[in-house]
């Protein structure tokens, strides 16, 4: 009660000391203390989880956000397109090879269906009018060489691409995690042992292993996968094993080693939830490395073979025809580079929000 | 205090824990010791930063395995138990409460998982409901309540957290706990409320506690018996008033001089006494002083020890 009262007090002071006459005694009530106990003990702010928490700050991150919804978008056109575009991205049609890009309404040149004429004085014509393409057929992004819509071509590579996006993001999370789980957890003579064999397959150049490989399996996405299955996990196991290292000596792992719990759940309930943010960094930023390994592969024809799609034969058929039919090139480009610059970005902004201690 | 009638539930004998055995860079954190602890009492271990408190205690916890000697635990070795089954039924007898209430809480559990994880494991509740039950009892146990249970560690102060650690130690209902400096992290004022709790909780469930701190004065006031600790080795063990009042060992001695007093007229006066460490003759070995009283060293330095600590108790 005293406390009470001497809090009316002080109010009442300072309604009279410092001159603010509005203030009366009686606008302030006595503070309720009803359970000094419970008060003390007590928390009020709001509960937020790990997940709730990144997430807050990841909104304000305009770079990882815009990043996201553009990989949301592109993701989303790439794979509806199988039921909502379905044009066969190989069939050919020679009639109407190498038009420029057309798009219904559409005046800005480039897009229009013109091109600067070969043959005379760089005036522009109208292609489609020239190779005499029906009124009413639009090649969005136009054709190549062979007259194969590049708008079909490109999501069919687009698709390639995220199928070794998720591959990529798959194999980090099973052998990668596990692997240095293992290692880290179990530590000594099993971790050299473990340690030294990572070492031998990271001392291969990952284009040996495929070459190696080709030697048996014909050139395509089931080689480029059998070859990121052998190397593309160990970035992620070294890094697991170190953050594994670094938390299996916390007192909370300690605690859960003194109340008996087995290793296996160790390892799942008290270390991985806490390298999560880690781990899935990695993980965002080996699937822009395995997106551009695949292009580079299939560019230099070690990879998917035309006329199968993908970013990198894309690349390599326009690089060609550059200089006379620029667009066959930019296509390709614009979406591999938009597709990494987004990954990076978003791992970027990932990192940051599930560590925020680390951006400095 | 001394009560020779009463069990000894923890005896250690010639306990050794070596780091890289063999090695170059061998490290001998526990060297031979030997004490026991009598059930229901509280035992100090003191000593400066790594002079092997804490090993002993995690050896004796089974964090490690120990390099050599004998941890009777009611009268089994649990140095030498390997099956899970074992270990599994020390684990419930035995718990730990750690020192760093910031570390020793998983950040991505809530309270209620953290505390429910030695139940889950060893007592399992029949349904979520009773599981929340059993939580809340412990909670209260505490001093916390139910609407803590959904929270996570990071929201909470450290003397909350140390209580939820004691939560977690105490739902296994073991017999006996090591106590890591649960106190050394946590700010004075809080350091008496943990202190509170952790003996009355020793009243009310019946337990045995291996009390590991740094601070000669919060030990003296917890503990039944005292250890002294110095590189390794025990170099002198007796009951508390005995070692706070008469420690004869100059190591003893000196961490006594350095306790600070809230008097500035003792703090005027108070002369640290440096420890120079001497190297122990062959045949050292902890020797009685007096009943129960026991100091390192070897049978000459005994008489003169014994000389030292009676002409004390006179004067």
């Amino acid at each position: 009660m005293k406390d009470d009262r001497s809090i009316v007090d002080i109010d009442a002071n300072n309604g009279t000391g410092v001159g603010t006459a509005s203030a009366d005694p009686h606008d302030f009530s006595p503070l309720k203390l009803e359970n000094a106990a419970y008060e003390r003990e007590k928390n009020e702010s709001p509960s937020l989880n790990f997940m709730q928490d990144s997430w807050r700050r990841i909104r304000k991150n305009r770079s990882a956000l815009i990043s996201m919804v553009v990989l949301v978008l592109l993701i989303g056109v790439a794979f509806t397109s199988i039921w909502l575009f379905p044009h066969d991205p190989n069939r050919q049609n020679l009639a109407h090879s190498n038009l420029p890009p057309k798009i219904p309404g559409v005046t800005v040149r480039g897009f229009d269906g013109t091109a600067a004429d070969n043959s005379g004085g760089g005036a522009f014509i109208d292609k489609y009018a020239a190779e005499g393409v029906p009124e009413g057929v639009y090649y969005y992004l136009g054709t190549d060489n062979l007259g194969r819509d590049l708008l079909a071509r490109l999501l069919g590579g687009m698709r390639v691409s995220l199928l070794i996006a998720f591959v990529a993001a798959f194999l980090d999370l099973t052998i990668g995690v596990t692997y240095g789980l293992v290692s880290g957890l179990f530590g000594e003579r099993v971790d050299s042992v473990m340690q030294r064999i990572l070492e031998v397959l990271a001392g291969i150049p990952n284009l040996v292993v495929l070459i190696l490989m080709l030697t048996i399996f014909k050139p395509g996405i089931f080689t480029i996968i059998l070859a990121m299955i052998v190397t593309g996990w160990i970035s992620m196991a070294r890094i697991v094993r170190a953050q594994t290292m670094k938390l299996k000596n916390q007192e909370y792992v300690l605690a859960a080693v003194t109340l008996g719990q087995s290793k296996a759940v160790i390892a799942a309930k008290h270390i991985l939830p806490n390298i999560s943010g880690v781990v899935i960094v990695q993980m965002m930023f080996s699937i822009p490395q395995a997106i551009f390994f695949e292009a580079f592969l299939s560019f230099i024809g070690l990879g998917l073979r035309p006329p199968e799609a993908s970013l990198g034969t894309l690349l390599n058929e326009g690089y060609k025809a550059f200089r006379v039919l620029p667009y066959q090139m930019w296509v390709p480009t614009v979406t591999l580079s938009v597709l990494m610059i987004s990954f990076n970005l978003l791992a970027d902004g990932l990192r940051d929000a599930f560590d925020p201690k680390m951006k400095e | 205090m001394l009560n020779t009638n009463r069990k000894k539930l923890l005896e250690v004998d010639g306990l050794k824990q070596y780091f890289n055995k063999g090695q170059k860079t061998e490290v001998r954190a526990v060297d031979d010791i030997s004490f026991y602890i009598e059930e229901g009492e509280t035992f100090g271990l003191v000593g400066e930063s790594g002079c092997g408190k804490s090993t002993t205690g995690r050896s004796i916890i089974r964090l490690y395995t120990p390099t050599a000697g004998r941890i009777l635990f009611d009268g089994e070795d649990i140095a030498r138990i390997r099956s899970r089954a074992e270990i599994l039924r020390f684990r419930r007898d035995a718990q730990m409460i750690f020192q760093d209430p910031y570390a020793s809480l998983n950040p991505r559990m809530k309270v209620k998982d953290i505390v429910a994880e030695g139940i889950d494991l060893h007592d399992p509740a029949k349904n979520a409901r009773e599981r929340d039950e059993r939580v809340y009892r412990m909670l209260e146990l505490v001093g916390l309540d139910e609407s803590h249970a959904d929270r996570y560690p990071h929201e909470f102060s450290g003397g909350q957290r140390q209580r939820i650690g004691i939560a977690r130690a105490l739902a296994l209902k073991p017999r006996f706990i090591v106590c890591d400096e649960p106190i050394s992290a946590l700010d004075v004022s809080i350091q008496a409320q943990v202190v509170n709790l952790l003996q009355d909780l020793q009243k009310s469930q019946n337990l045995t506690y291996l009390f590991i701190a740094h601070d000669l004065s919060m030990v003296k006031f917890i503990s039944d018996r005292i250890g002294v600790m110095y590189y390794g080795k025990l170099v002198e063990v007796g009951p508390s008033e005995e070692i706070y009042n008469y420690g004869v060992h100059p190591y003893t001695e000196s961490l006594l001089s350095a306790i600070p007093l809230p008097d500035p007229e003792y703090e005027r006066s108070r002369k640290r006494i440096a420890y120079i460490p001497q190297p122990p003759g062959a045949d050292a070995k902890l020797r009685a002083v007096a009943p129960g009283h026991f100091v390192y060293c070897t049978e000459a330095e005994a008489t003169a020890y014994q000389e030292k600590r009676n002409k004390r108790v006179c004067s």
